[in-house]
């Protein structure tokens, strides 16, 4: 039971994930993607007949039934195999998060952004309602996220997939590194 | 076993419409009973624990990874991708079949500048949220409940692209 409830090593993490690629092909001929799930999403409850919303979603339930299992597989994770220690940062991080005012590493989100209490705040605004927006726009017009593109894409060696996972990195850097210090800073 | 011929439900144009922007479009021909796909949701499950218990939902793995000063994220990602493309080249080398004895096709994804545009939106919202979509589904069931606001906001950010979508370059 332990070797469950502690945090998993990269090398397991990263077997399941890639062997989730050849599960959903053979289990139904389903091509590994998330994003997409929010499109079928806008499909189903407001296409307000945008060309773009105006397809058979029903032809895609599959996928929101696959992210309904994220769901409930985070809800197994976090109440049965729950890991009760901190989690491990590394120092040079934990330092630089330090200057930022961030302190509580007891859950993996830290408590001094991602709180109810700071949703009607600037800081709430900027890190919920335009992050969420970034990441609900942005993969949309690149045609995948991190699961379509950089292992889905990669893996079938599409070149247009490595020039998307060089843009999520590189914007992640940027933003990592330039764009949230002055946010933390500032907010 | 049901399963039948998919009769013509849908038109050409929808059918590029479903097409169109994504990775993962549904190809099968089959067409079974709703509960089939359960299936998936055992998959997602199985997906959902490892994205927490590798800590892979973490807003601080990622700040690691954009700041690398942790090899973590690489790993699961790197792994990720030899896994996946390993099984990939037996699939198509063995011309594996799905469980119902369909040919498994992927299609060839076309190049547009939203790869380079959207690519970069997303990343500083990745950065921002620690959560890239998936990630967003496991902290929403882990007991983060106000990601329900960041997923919401990412679902109606996928609202306005749609919206928007023909003015945009691509």
């Amino acid at each position: 039971m332990e070797i469950l409830t502690q945090p998993w090593h990269w090398s397991i993490a990263g077997v399941i994930i890639g062997l989730t690629v050849p599960a959903l092909l053979l289990l139904g001929n389903k091509k590994f993607g998330i994003s997409s799930s929010m499109r079928h999403i806008c499909a189903a409850c407001l296409p307000a007949k945008i060309p773009f919303f105006t397809y058979d979603w029903k032809k895609e339930v599959w996928n929101l039934f696959f992210v309904g299992g994220v769901l409930l597989g985070g809800t197994i994770a976090a109440f049965w195999l729950a890991n009760p220690e901190p989690v491990v940062v590394a120092e040079q991080t934990q330092a630089r998060l330090l200057s930022y005012g961030i302190t509580d590493y007891s859950h993996l989100l830290p408590s001094e952004i991602f709180s109810w209490d700071h949703l009607f705040s600037l800081k709430g605004f900027v890190f919920f309602v335009l992050g969420g927006f970034l990441v609900g726009f942005g993969t949309r017009w690149a045609g995948g996220c991190t699961s379509g593109h950089s292992i889905m894409g990669l893996a079938n060696l599409q070149w247009p997939s490595l020039v998307a996972t060089i843009m999520f990195m590189a914007g992640g850097f940027l933003s990592a590194n330039v764009i949230l210090p002055f946010l933390l800073k500032h907010l | 076993m049901q399963q039948e011929i998919n009769p013509h439900t849908e038109t050409p144009e929808e059918f590029e419409i479903r097409h169109l922007d994504t990775m993962c479009a549904n190809d099968s021909e089959l067409v079974h009973p709703w509960w089939y796909n359960f299936k998936y949701t055992l998959a997602g499950i199985l997906f959902g624990i490892t994205f927490v218990k590798a800590e892979i939902v973490s807003w601080f793995r990622i700040q690691e990874m954009f700041q690398a000063t942790s090899f973590h994220m690489y790993g699961v990602i790197g792994t990720a991708v030899i896994v996946a493309a390993f099984s990939i080249w037996i699939i198509k080398r063995f011309q594996l079949k799905s469980i119902y004895g369909e040919s498994i096709h992927i299609e060839t994804k076309t190049f547009s500048k939203g790869q380079i545009y959207g690519g970069l939106l997303f990343g500083i919202g990745w950065a921002i949220t620690g959560a890239c979509p998936g990630p967003l589904f496991a902290q929403i069931g882990a007991g983060f409940s106000v990601i329900a606001i960041t997923l919401l906001s990412a679902i109606a950010g996928t609202w306005l692209y749609g919206k928007f979508r023909d003015s945009l370059p691509h």
